[in-house]
């Protein structure tokens, strides 16, 4: 592999766009496709249904064995209050590999002192959401049990197809949740995808069990709805 | 260190412009129970240094001792390792799988 496809699939990684690396297993011969340059690609269809399931693997082609290197952007997580729970959920998120962003208004909260190694944002999510550029890599998580500050960013990731959207609070707190929800033009089948009350159902009761509770909910919906649509 | 996939690779690159002699290991086909999926990557140095894993630490060592070759002449080779038998059970996968694993070097 030259250095200078490694570092162009790198830099692919980083920017958060999807690519796939070809290689002819028999010469060595590779070629780096970019996700806007699919289209025009020999491989197109192939590469686009690889893409989607986010499954590297081997194709024969003309008599070739092809090795397709399928790299998606990594999973981001957006948790929307800078809380007692979002302090346990950040360092397990960066465990399984995760970006974690910590967004909440209080400048109280939302303190780098709270939250080593992750970016935090004293920020109130509809001014920093739309720059972050959301994603169906990314999972938005509200935790902070306030309308003011949670339905802007759920609104904010079902418009943008996130793969995973939660938000904490009971039954009761969700059903106001969705006529608040329903009254802003969102339908039923949207306010569906919000797993709520957060988290696998596992009797958590400490903040640290309520994080395992909410990551394996991820976790399941990522790698279940790939296996899927594989 | 705990190394992810996008460590593994964005390492690959460092170490090589370091000036290390570079190869990476990727899983490119699995039959029956394999511990690490297709497209999983194990990058090493000159040196024997590595990180990532293509399976659950049985064949790492193996494939680390190919790579040395290939960073040495700089041609690609395909490893398969299978069931282990009693003679080479260092170098097979207890798991019962069979794994192919695609060994290059970073020029």
């Amino acid at each position: 592999m030259r250095l200078s496809l490694l570092s162009d699939l790198n830099a692919e990684r980083a920017a958060r766009r999807a690519a796939v690396l070809v290689t002819d297993v028999a010469s060595g011969e590779q070629r780096l496709v970019r996700e806007a340059e699919i289209a025009s690609d020999p491989l197109a269809g192939e590469l686009r249904e690889r893409l989607r399931q986010g499954r590297s693997g081997l194709v024969e082609r003309d008599g070739r064995q092809l090795f397709l290197t399928v790299q998606t952007p990594p999973v981001r997580m957006a948790v929307i209050g800078a809380v007692h729970i979002s302090q346990a959920l950040a360092p397990m998120a960066r465990g399984v590999d995760f970006d974690v962003t910590i967004i909440d208004p209080r400048t109280a909260f939302a303190t780098p002192e709270r939250f080593p190694d992750v970016q935090v944002l004293a920020e109130w999510p509809d001014a920093v959401l739309p720059e972050m550029g959301l994603d169906r890599y990314t999972a938005v998580v509200a935790l902070t049990h306030d309308p003011k500050i949670d339905d802007p960013a759920l609104a904010a990731a079902l418009r943008a197809e996130c793969f995973y959207i939660g938000a904490l609070g009971s039954r009761k707190t969700h059903e106001r949740r969705v006529r608040r929800l329903m009254e802003s033009g969102f339908t039923e089948a949207d306010l569906d995808r919000i797993h709520a009350p957060i988290g696998l159902d596992i009797g958590a009761v400490s903040p640290a069990e309520i994080a395992v509770s909410i990551l394996a909910e991820i976790v399941a919906t990522l790698r279940k709805e790939r296996r899927r649509s594989a | 260190m705990l190394s992810t996939d996008t460590e593994i690779l964005k390492t690959a690159e460092t170490w090589r412009r370091e000036g290390r002699g570079v190869a990476v290991a990727t899983v490119v086909e699995t039959w029956g129970s394999a511990p690490r999926p297709v497209g999983s990557h194990l990058v090493i140095d000159g040196d024997t240094n590595f990180l990532g894993s293509v399976s659950g630490g049985c064949v790492e060592g193996a494939v680390i001792t190919e790579a040395l070759d290939v960073i040495a002449d700089g041609k690609p080779r395909m490893l398969e390792f299978g069931v282990a038998d009693e003679t080479a059970w260092q170098v097979g996968l207890s798991c019962g799988g069979r794994i192919k694993v695609y060994v290059e070097r970073v020029d």
